[in-house]
C-alpha cells in the first residue's frame, strides 16, 4: 500500500507542477463561461441610447408608438429633408419618417435615416409596435374590437407529469438538453484522463524506466497507482474547474440575468394567485411577461433539477466509466512504443465512447426509447448515456443495474488489462498486434 | 561459502519462443557472479525472473534459502539494461522517489543520496532536471539508485554498455567495493575482460540452455587445451625431431636466431616431459603454458551450441 500511495503522489505531483496542467485548469472554465457569455450577449440586444425623431404623415402613430428605457421617440411636424439635414445637430440619433400612405403597406412607406446604424434590436422593437397599430386600425376599421382578438388567443404550455412505480406522478425537469451537455461532459473528462493515463504509461515505457521501478513495486501495483493517480488530479481538476466556473457565472449571472430573476419572481407570484383566485383576477393589474415566458422557462427547468443527484451520479458514472477506459487505456500505453503506433489501438476504444455521445444526442429527443436503455446499462457507453438521461428520471433499479454492471466490468477491464501491461512494458522495439496483445494474456 | 540465490531447473517460455530451459545455477554469497551469454540466450529473461518482475513457468529460486517473494525485492538492487529516468523529474525527487520505492524512508534516503551524491561530487545536480544532464551524468545517478537501498544482492544487466571508459571504470571500482562490504554481485555481460578482471563464477547461457558454469579459474583450466608457447635459441629442426609425435606445431616465426613456436601437445604428453625433451637440444628463453581466455571459451562454446567449426582463436598467456 505504501508504494501505491508514492506512485500516486509521483503522479498527481508531476502533473501539478506542469505549467500546461495548470493554465489548462484555470484557462478551460474561463474560456467556457466566456464563452457562455459571449453567447448570452450575442442574443441580448444592444442598448445604445436612441433619441429618435418621428416624422408620421400618416397621424396614424402619434402617442400610440412609444419608447422604452432606452429609446426615446419625439414626434415633429417638420419636413423631411430639412429634418434629415439637422436631425444630428440637434442631438438625434436618428429620423424615422412614415409615409401617409403606411397604412396601404408597400416597399418604402416607413423610412429610417441615421448616420451610425441604431441596430437590429431596435429595428425590430419599433416595426412590431408599427405593425400592431397599424393592425389594431384596420380591425377597428372593420368594426372589431382588437381586444376580442387578443382574449381569444390563447398560448398552451404541455406540463410533463411522469407516472412512477408507485403510481404517483411527479412534474418532470425534461431539460432533455442539460441531460445532453452532463453526458458530453462525461464524454469528455473519460476521454481526457484516460488519454492522461495512456501518455504517463508510454511515457514511463519509453524512457525506458519503467523496469526499474517494476523491480520495486509489482506492474500491477504501478498501473493502479497511476490510475488511481490520475482519477485524483481528475477529481481535484474538477473540483478547482467547478469552483471557478461556479463563481464566474454566479457573478456572470447576477450581471446579465439579475432582472429576468426579479421578473421571475414576480411571474411566480403572479401564477399562484391566478391558480388560487381562477378567473377573478383582474388580468389588466398583471403585469406582462409575454417576451419573456421562454427565459422564465429555461429558469424553471434548470431550479426543478435535482442537482446533487446529478452530481452524485457524475462521480459515480465518472469513476466507474473513468476506471473502466482507463485501464484499457494504459494497457494500450504499455503495448505501444510510440504515440504514431497507438492509432490502430485507440481508434477501437474511441468508437463505443462515440457511440455514447451519439446515443446521448438521441436522449434529448427519445428519452425512453430502447437504445438509450441499453446504452445506459452496457458499460462501455452506460457512464454517457445515463448521464443524459439522469434529469428525466431514472428508476431505481435501472440506475442501480447500471452501476453494479460497470464497477464489475471495470474490476474485470482492469484485471485483464493488468495482465497486459504487466507484458507490454518490457517489450521494446516490436511493432505489436491484436494477436501479440492476445497471447500476452496467458504469460506467466 | 553458503549460497545467496539457488535457481532450480527454471524454464520460461514466450509464445514463440523458449527463453530459459530447465536452467540450474547458484550464486556464491559475496562474490561477483558473471552470467555470459551472447544476444537472445536469456540473460534478461533470467535477471527478470529473479527480480520478481515475470515469473517462471516452472522451477523455483531460493534466496538465501527461502523461496523467492516480494519481500526480497527490498533486498535486491537492479540496473537494468534498459535504463531511463523520468526526464522532466528533478534529479533530487526522482533519487527520493525510487529509494521510497526500494523500501527506504525518506529521511534515510535522504541521509544516503547526501553520501552518494558528495562521493560522485554531483551535490550541484540535485535540483536539475534529468533532461539536462548528460548520458553519463544519468547512469551516475542510476547506478545510485540501484545501490541506495544497500542491497544484498546486486544485478547488473549489461552494467557497461553505454558508459564511457572512466564511468565504467568507476562502476567496476564501485562493484569490487560493494563486494568487500558483503554484498553479491551479478552481472550480465559481453565484456570479457571484465570478466577475468571481476567475477569469481561465472555461467554461461546460450539458447536457453546453461552451457558452463563454475568458478573463472576452473573453467579455464578445464579449458586448457595443452598448448604452450616457447621461444628458443638452436636448431629448429633439431627442435622439431625431438618433438617426434608427441605435438603439432601450430605457430612458428623466427626472429634474429630467435624461435617462437606455439605447439599443441599429444594428450599423453605432459609440459614437463617436453621440457625435459627439448632442454638438451635448445637454449629455452621463455616457456608458457596457454589457456583460453574466457573470450575464447565464450566463442568456442557457443560455436559449438551454435555449430559452427573452424574459428580463429586467440590464446593469452
Amino acid at each position: 500500500m505504501r508504494k501505491i500511495r508514492l506512485i500516486i503522489g509521483r503522479e498527481i505531483k508531476s502533473k501539478l507542477t506542469n505549467k500546461t496542467f495548470i493554465i489548462m485548469t484555470i484557462l478551460a472554465p474561463l474560456l467556457i463561461t466566456g464563452f457562455l457569455a459571449f453567447m448570452i450577449k450575442m442574443t441580448q440586444s444592444e442598448k445604445t441610447e436612441q433619441n429618435v425623431l418621428v416624422i408620421d404623415d400618416s397621424k396614424l402613430f402619434k402617442d400610440k408608438l412609444v419608447g422604452n428605457d432606452y429609446i426615446s421617440l419625439s414626434f415633429s411636424n417638420d419636413n423631411l429633408p430639412k429634418a434629415v439635414a439637422e436631425f444630428s445637430d440637434k442631438g438625434y440619433s436618428c429620423v424615422l419618417w412614415i409615409s401617409p400612405t403606411v397604412i396601404e403597406g408597400g416597399a418604402g412607406a416607413t423610412k429610417l435615416f441615421y448616420k451610425k446604424s441604431p441596430g437590429f434590436a431596435f429595428q425590430t422593437y419599433i416595426k412590431d409596435q408599427m405593425e400592431r397599430i397599424v393592425y389594431e386600425n384596420k380591425l377597428k376599421a372593420n368594426n372589431i374590437d382588437p381586444t376580442i382578438i387578443s382574449n381569444s388567443k390563447q398560448s398552451i404550455k404541455i406540463i410533463l407529469e411522469k407516472v412512477n412505480d408507485k403510481g404517483s406522478t411527479e412534474e418532470q425537469a425534461s431539460f432533455g438538453l442539460f441531460g445532453f451537455l452532463t453526458g458530453a461532459l462525461m464524454f469528455m473528462f473519460i476521454l481526457m484522463y484516460g488519454m492522461m493515463v495512456f501518455r504517463s504509461v508510454m511515457e514511463e515505457k519509453t524512457n525506458r524506466i519503467v523496469e526499474v521501478i517494476v523491480s520495486s513495486v509489482k506492474p500491477f501495483e504501478l498501473m493502479l497507482g497511476k490510475i488511481i493517480g490520475v482519477a485524483i488530479l481528475g477529481i481535484i481538476q474538477f473540483a478547482i474547474m467547478g469552483i471557478i466556473t461556479f463563481a464566474l457565472t454566479t457573478v456572470l449571472s447576477t450581471i446579465f440575468l439579475k432582472d429576468v430573476s426579479a421578473q421571475l419572481k414576480v411571474f411566480q407570484s403572479q401564477q399562484e394567485m391566478v391558480k388560487k383566485n381562477g378567473t377573478n383576477v383582474n388580468f389588466n393589474q398583471l403585469e406582462k411577461f409575454d417576451d419573456k415566458l421562454e427565459v422564465f422557462d429555461l429558469l424553471q427547468k434548470i431550479e426543478k433539477i435535482d442537482f446533487v443527484e446529478v452530481f452524485i451520479c457524475f462521480i459515480l458514472y465518472f469513476i466507474g466509466g473513468y476506471l473502466f477506459y482507463s485501464s484499457i487505456m494504459a494497457a494500450i500505453g504499455s503495448a505501444v512504443d510510440s504515440e504514431a503506433d497507438s492509432q490502430q489501438f485507440i481508434t477501437p476504444v474511441m468508437i463505443p465512447l462515440m457511440v455514447g455521445y451519439f446515443i446521448a444526442t438521441k436522449t434529448i429527443m427519445d428519452p425512453d426509447s430502447s437504445t438509450v436503455f441499453w446504452g445506459s446499462i452496457i458499460p462501455f457507453t452506460s457512464p454517457i448515456v445515463m448521464m443524459s438521461r439522469i434529469t428525466n428520471g431514472v428508476p431505481m433499479w435501472e440506475l442501480v443495474l447500471s452501476l453494479s454492471i460497470l464497477f464489475v466490468s471495470f474490476v474485470f477491464t482492469t484485471w485483464l488489462a493488468g495482465k497486459i501491461y504487466r507484458t507490454g512494458i518490457l517489450m521494446y522495439g516490436k511493432k505489436t498486434s491484436w494477436r501479440e496483445i492476445g497471447k500476452w494474456l496467458f504469460y506467466k | 561459502m553458503a549460497d545467496i540465490l539457488q535457481i532450480k531447473n527454471v524454464s520460461k517460455k514466450y509464445s514463440n519462443h523458449i527463453a530459459l530451459n530447465d536452467i540450474s545455477l547458484n550464486v556464491a554469497e559475496k562474490s561477483v557472479f558473471g552470467l555470459l551469454g551472447p544476444n537472445g540466450a536469456g540473460k534478461t529473461s533470467l535477471i527478470r525472473i529473479i527480480n520478481q518482475i515475470t515469473g517462471p513457468d516452472s522451477g523455483e529460486i531460493l534466496f538465501k534459502g527461502e523461496k523467492l517473494n516480494p519481500k526480497h525485492v527490498e533486498r535486491i538492487g537492479y540496473l537494468p539494461e534498459e535504463r531511463g529516468l523520468y526526464k522532466k523529474m528533478s534529479v533530487g525527487d526522482q533519487v527520493l522517489y525510487l529509494a521510497q520505492l526500494k523500501g527506504l524512508s525518506k529521511a534515510e534516503a535522504k541521509k544516503r543520496l547526501t553520501y552518494w551524491f558528495e562521493k560522485f561530487e554531483m551535490q550541484s545536480w540535485w535540483k536539475k532536471k534529468v533532461e539536462e544532464l548528460s548520458k553519463g551524468m544519468q547512469q551516475k545517478v542510476q547506478f545510485i539508485v540501484t545501490v541506495i537501498h544497500e542491497p544484498e544482492l546486486l544485478i547488473l544487466d549489461e552494467p557497461f554498455s553505454g558508459f564511457d571508459p572512466i564511468n565504467a571504470q568507476l562502476i567496476k571500482n564501485e562493484i569490487l567495493e560493494l563486494r568487500k562490504n558483503g554484498a553479491t554481485v551479478i552481472f550480465s555481460t559481453h565484456n570479457m575482460g571484465s570478466v577475468e578482471e571481476l567475477c569469481d563464477n561465472i555461467a554461461l547461457i546460450n539458447k536457453a540452455e546453461k552451457i558452463v558454469d563454475g568458478s573463472v579459474k576452473e573453467i579455464r583450466k578445464t579449458h586448457r587445451t595443452n598448448t604452450y608457447k616457447i621461444t628458443f635459441k638452436g636448431n629448429l629442426l633439431g627442435f622439431t625431431n625431438a618433438l617426434w609425435t608427441g605435438g603439432e606445431i601450430l605457430d612458428k616465426h623466427t626472429e634474429d636466431d630467435i624461435h617462437s613456436v606455439t605447439l599443441k601437445l599429444a594428450t599423453t604428453v605432459t609440459g614437463s616431459q617436453l621440457l625435459q625433451a627439448i632442454l638438451p637440444i635448445c637454449e629455452i628463453h621463455s616457456f608458457n603454458e596457454l589457456i583460453p581466455s574466457m573470450n575464447d571459451i565464450f566463442i568456442m562454446k557457443v560455436n559449438a551450441g551454435n555449430e559452427i567449426v573452424g574459428t580463429k582463436s586467440n590464446y593469452t598467456e
